[in-house]
């Protein structure tokens, strides 16, 4: 068990640097030059420039400064941003409200997918099986900002149920309506999954066997059938749980939360390179240890998955 | 293990169930404790605006974007400060006089004190603008630019004291310029002219995270700056001006788009923006009803026909610019695109600056006039006929893409040529090939002013190797009667100046005045006494809240 997960976290190695160096050649190539934007419309003089130029090492080759931002990474030393702030802090601080809406909007994802998705297995192509197909498919369909926006307008400032943006109260409280946005975009997917399981599940020998055994169903179903069916459930949400560490940009920018998602597209606006890689470089980090965690928690689903 | 299995689930199921009770109850909660504030006594009437986050330090000189850009204004109180007109009152300055335009004397008041508790004094003036003023400082002061009139600077070699400027006594200090110009005490006003106090030169980092300043409001403690999410200003107690603060504080939200700050102000969780998003702009005036905010800012926008573009210069180029100029109906295209929160531009400045006119000499070029501009094109094509394709270049992501897609219209409507948008997809992109002279075709230029005067308009733009004159444009008339306004003394007589300079580029056309912005904005039911200044930055300090 230990060693399988040093070897995992082995393997990270060569996908944080080769992401890290990707990225960065990404940032590099794109086109524009990030000093001139920095002064809008005017044109700053050529000795103002030269200095900010000289800062930032941008004024070097790309491997140099490449190679001077992984000294920089590999000390513990992440850069600073444009306006100063070490990018550590500023991580610090974004990470923690990103983890947190995830956490909330996982929770209830991953909670709506299994209870609708178990009642619509039991009770296949029956009412309930069908009207969570159609509230599914319209939640899928609809882009999230059009949800987002609607859910502002409507919920937030007609019904005042809620506040139309976080900002900077990040409690739970404040945050719901995001998380609620978040979870209906993605529970769709999770909740056929469960379906499709509970009825495979249930017309497998040992779900007979239990009920041939004279168990009853409310025994038999969450025993037998909910846990066997969880599996797929639990990698879909653990991927989408991964998707949203990376930053839920549009919903961070529609509800303003200071996360991580608002933080690194600033950042990609005005061509912070540091920035935007040392963003990637922990988010890759988080999501490779997310997914390893997964993997782990097959073995509690199910005994049969051993790690050697 | 059997046990953990079950737990399992059931946790899912009820932290998920937790979420939303505690989603619901301490919502309510909060709903209430907000209606017993807006009733209340308390004396706590903070004012909530909408901002973003600074993108450099905390320092006057170093700020040069509007996010800082508001709240260095709130922290600092400088030499002269402007009103709701533009019009410019002595703050901390008792006078300041000159007898050539040449060398300014300047008297402080007695009695300024920083947060800091140190005084106010000529030297606080002299070292800060010595200290942005000096190359070696120059990747933090990005606005240094504007010492360079200031007699002994360079922008060749570090200068730590510029000659130009000369502590007489503690209240007293002069200001020699390089050359002449009338209109610099209007510039006074500016953040880059504010002074600092002697704690600023120990630690200039550490002040740009935690700034002291002696202007209306103040930070009283470095943790009320929530990086990336709010600032929270205080009230200066020590502040010895004459602007009377009708509230308590000021708390400035940084918000990722416009259109947060606009839902947060229809649940009047915020007080004041000032940005309107694209989203609502058909419907905020009737939203808001008499909270809507819609006026003409010092905010012009053009786009610019390079000198050297083909086609484009001497008389050929004289008349193709003037038949373009005619061919867009700025009138339709404010109305229908920008729902009215333009305003068609009849100069090359804005109405909210002191001097302006609508009816300048050669100003009807500015009016749509379709035969006119047809004759006009028709004219230049037996100098040399057109080929080919007229372009104007944007960057898609500031919302241009409309306006410039008009633009283009009604000039191939009118002129029956081949006209389009160029699209950057960054600004940063577009911005590069402007100042490489890349480019090729003409670009949208638009202008802020940093401070109330017809020259900021002009000299910065348009005078022959100008910081900003990314079209190359030149002229000797143009460059001599901006001179001779720079020189003169009465400041009527340098208006006139300027207004004829203005002439000038009517005939030239080196740019296409094409309209002024309007500032867009709005309050909530919570505040009254709602002005938006010059600059179209609301006046805080005479915001009250019921």
């Amino acid at each position: 068990m230990l060693m399988y997960v040093v070897r995992r976290l082995l393997q990270a190695v060569p996908v944080v640097i080769g992401t890290t160096f990707l990225i960065y050649f990404m940032v590099f190539a794109m086109p524009g030059d990030p000093i001139l934007a920095m002064f809008g419309d005017k044109t700053p003089n050529q000795a103002t420039y030269d200095a900010l130029a000289a800062q930032y090492h941008l004024d070097q080759p790309f491997l140099v400064q490449y190679g001077l931002y992984m000294k920089d990474l590999f000390s513990g030393n992440l850069g600073t941003t444009f306006s100063g702030q070490s990018v550590g802090e500023v991580l610090a601080r974004t990470f923690p409200v990103t983890l947190k809406l995830a956490a909330m909007a996982i929770a209830l994802e991953f909670s709506l997918a299994v209870i609708l998705g178990l009642f619509a297995g039991l009770r296949k192509g029956k009412l309930f099986d069908n009207v969570t197909l159609v509230i599914g498919l319209v939640m899928l369909s609809v882009p999230i900002f059009v949800l987002g926006f609607l859910a502002q307008y409507f919920v937030a400032i007609k019904w005042g149920w809620a506040s139309p943006t976080v900002g900077s109260d990040t409690s739970i409280a404040n945050m719901w309506l995001p998380a609620v946005v978040l979870a209906l975009s993605l529970f769709t997917t999770s909740m056929r999954l469960m379906r499709g399981t509970v009825i495979d599940t249930r017309s497998r020998d040992f779900v007979r066997t239990a009920y041939a055994k004279g168990l009853p169903g409310r025994r038999v179903i969450p025993v037998h059938v909910l846990r066997n069916s969880l599996i797929p459930v639990v990698t879909n949400s653990a991927a989408n749980f991964g998707v949203l560490m990376v930053g839920a940009t549009v919903t961070e920018g529609i509800f303003n939360v200071p996360g991580v998602g608002n933080t690194l597209y600033q950042a990609i606006i005005r061509g912070e390179g540091p920035t935007v890689v040392s963003f990637v470089t922990v988010m890759v980090l988080a999501y490779v240890v997310i997914n390893i965690l997964v993997d782990l928690l097959y073995a509690v689903l199910d005994p049969r998955i051993r790690y050697a | 293990m059997k046990i953990s299995k079950s737990v399992l689930g059931a946790a899912a199921v009820a932290s998920a169930s937790a979420l939303v009770l505690v989603g619901c109850s301490s919502n309510g909660a909060e709903t209430d404790s907000s209606a017993a504030a807006d009733g209340g006594s308390t004396g706590d009437a903070i004012i909530k605006t909408n901002g973003s986050e600074p993108q450099n330090p905390l320092i006057p000189v170093a700020t040069n974007e509007t996010g800082g850009g508001k709240i260095i204004d709130a922290l600092f109180a400088g030499l002269v400060y402007y009103d709701a007109t533009g019009a410019a009152h002595n703050e901390v300055a008792e006078s300041i006089e000159t007898e050539d335009s040449q060398t300014f004397t300047v008297k402080l008041k007695d009695g300024w004190t920083f947060t800091d508790g140190t005084p106010v004094q000529a030297h606080n003036f002299v070292d800060a603008w010595n200290w942005g003023a000096d190359l070696a400082n120059s990747e933090t002061a990005l606005n240094s630019y504007f010492f360079e009139q200031i007699d002994g600077f360079s922008w060749d070699e570090s200068v730590p004291e510029m000659s130009g400027l000369e502590v007489i006594d503690d209240l007293t200090f002069t200001i020699t310029l390089a050359a002449p110009n009338a209109e610099f005490p209007l510039s006074l006003g500016y953040s880059a002219f504010y002074p600092l106090p002697d704690s600023f030169f120990e630690d200039p980092d550490a002040f740009g995270a935690a700034p002291v300043g002696n202007g209306i409001y103040t930070l009283a403690d470095a943790a009320d700056w929530q990086h990336d999410v709010q600032i929270d200003l205080s009230i200066n107690d020590s502040y010895a001006g004459e602007r009377e603060v009708q509230n308590d504080g000021l708390s400035i939200i940084f918000y990722a788009s416009q259109d947060a700050a606009y839902a947060d102000l229809l649940a009047n969780n915020v007080d004041v923006i000032d940005g309107i998003p694209d989203s609502a702009m058909a419907s905020y005036e009737s939203d808001l009803g008499d909270r809507a905010v819609n006026q003409p800012a010092a905010i012009f926008q053009s786009f610019t026909i390079p000198q050297e573009l083909e086609h484009f210069s001497g008389e050929e180029g004289k008349l193709r610019r003037a038949a373009i100029s005619m061919a867009i109906n700025r009138e339709e295209i404010t109305d229908v695109i920008f729902q009215g929160t333009r305003t068609p531009a009849s100069d090359f400045t804005s109405p909210v600056i002191d001097g302006w006119s609508d009816s300048l000499a050669g100003a009807e070029v500015l009016e749509y006039n379709p035969e006119e501009a047809a004759k006009l094109w028709a004219e230049a094509d037996e100098i040399s006929p057109w080929e080919g394709t007229f372009e104007i270049g944007y960057n898609s992501d500031g919302g241009h893409q409309t306006w410039v897609e008009a633009v283009t219209n009604s000039i191939k409507n009118t002129l029956g040529i081949d006209a389009t948008g160029n699209a950057y997809a960054t600004f940063a992109d577009f911005r590069t090939d402007i100042t490489n002279r890349t480019i090729g075709t003409a670009f949208r230029t638009g202008w802020q002013a940093d401070y109330p005067s017809l020259e900021n308009f002009l000299g910065p733009i348009y005078y022959t190797g100008a910081g900003s004159n990314d079209g190359d444009y030149s002229s000797e008339a143009f460059d001599t009667l901006i001179d001779e306004g720079r020189t003169s003394l009465d400041p009527a007589e340098a208006a006139a100046k300027f207004q004829e300079a203005q002439e000038v580029l009517f005939e030239d056309l080196p740019a296409i005045p094409l309209w002024y912005s309007n500032v867009t904005g709005g309050y909530a039911e919570t505040v009254d006494n709602v002005q938006f200044d010059w600059h179209s930055v609301p006046l805080f300090y005479e915001i009250t809240k019921q």
